[in-house]
């Protein structure tokens, strides 16, 4: 039997090369490991318990490491009525998450106050913390909350992260 | 014992303070006149008819009439399955009356709910404060002259509120044939009032 002679590049044996930029590659890393903190304040939260069961399965785009630290987190998911009462622990919640950060406003409580107008509830959780993406519904089907976070990973994978930093200078990743 | 004779009880104990007992739907009711003896007549209610559980308090704002509250208090005896409704009335002036919190402990939470939501205090109540709102919100937000909307307030660090757009409100299912939209509008105005609810029409943000 005659011996193969390999030229160049084998991908059997190396793997398939992609080629890419730092930026994209970290943006990609980022963006299927997003940490979920889980701000359950109303029924919103028990569909947001069976997002991450095992029928809809959460972690099958790499969100399954819900934290209950803000510290540990980056994408909040408000779940449930934002009552005036609540809200200024959610932003002290939310200030405590390290940048880069996230939010979901998960069912029409939290985007808009829902049903509840009235003198005890926030009228959207948007008048104090920044949002990123809103999903309809009371509550909203746990697939609109993959959809959300699928979203949400579009969102941070367009994100430049070095491009104009120190960081990108230092490593020559950018032509003067 | 009935809860009626239970009733004749504290009527022959008390004599004038008490009227009734009346009778509705085989429920007991009595009126008690002077709110200053509520612990007294809730005491003997408990100590020698054996009403030792106190399903709820509850209180009525009668705005605009005088007395302003009427408070109702909810008695049942576990072992006897009695139940006996007693009501007071307090009045805007003085706006307080002796806590029962002696008599049931559960009276606490019951007291402190009445005295955030209605701002009536409770004397001899050792922890009165506020239960749902928090401590310096300005307002007691079951009046009736409150608004459903809320008041502005602000107390830094600790919460803040705003004034809710009511958009046509407040919210009520008219009942209809129509989609989810037209039975439960987000926005209510002169074009979506359904033809069904016009004895209920908006003038000029009231349901008429």
């Amino acid at each position: 039997m005659q011996a193969q002679t390999e030229y160049g590049y084998n991908s059997k044996i190396e793997g398939d090369v992609v080629l890419t930029t730092v930026d994209a590659a970290l943006a990609w890393f980022r963006k299927n490991s997003v940490w979920p903190m889980p701000m359950g304040l109303a029924c919103c939260a028990i569909e947001l318990m069976a997002v991450g069961a095992s029928r809809f399965d959460i972690s099958r785009f790499g969100s399954e490491v819900m934290r209950f630290s803000p510290r540990q987190a980056d994408c909040m998911i408000v779940a449930g009525t934002v009552t005036y009462k609540s809200a200024g622990f959610l932003k002290r919640i939310y200030d405590q998450m390290p940048e880069p950060k996230w939010v979901i406003a998960m069912g029409a409580c939290a985007s808009t106050g829902g049903m509840y107008r009235s003198y005890a509830v926030l009228q959207g959780v948007d008048k104090i913390v920044p949002v990123d993406v809103y999903i309809g519904g009371c509550p909203p089907r746990p697939e609109a909350v993959l959809d959300a976070l699928i979203k949400i990973q579009n969102k941070i994978g367009q994100q430049p992260i070095l491009r104009g930093t120190v960081a990108a200078k230092l490593l020559h990743l950018e032509e003067k | 014992m009935s809860a009626l004779e239970s009733a004749n009880k504290i009527q022959a104990k008390f004599g004038a303070l008490i009227a009734g007992p009346t009778e509705f739907r085989g429920e007991i009711s009595l009126k008690l006149s002077d709110p200053e003896q509520i612990f007294e007549v809730c005491n003997f209610a408990k100590r020698q008819l054996g009403f030792d559980y106190l399903v709820d308090i509850s209180s009525v704002d009668n705005y605009g009439e005088d007395p302003r509250w009427t408070l109702v208090y909810h008695l049942r005896g576990v072992a006897s399955g009695e139940e006996l409704r007693l009501k007071t009335d307090v009045s805007e002036e003085k706006s307080e009356l002796p806590s029962v919190l002696p008599v049931w402990r559960t009276a606490n939470w019951h007291e402190r709910e009445i005295y955030d939501m209605m701002g009536i205090r409770f004397s001899g109540h050792p922890d009165l404060r506020r239960i749902l709102m928090w401590e310096g919100y300005p307002y007691h937000p079951l009046r009736k002259d409150f608004p459903l909307a809320g008041k502005p307030s602000d107390l830094p660090g600790v919460a803040f509120t705003q004034v809710t757009p009511m958009e046509g409100g407040p919210f009520v299912t008219i009942p209809s044939t129509g989609d989810a939209i037209g039975r439960e509008p987000r926005v209510r105005t002169p074009e979506n009032a359904e033809p069904g609810i016009s004895d209920q029409r908006l003038v000029d943000g009231k349901l008429k």
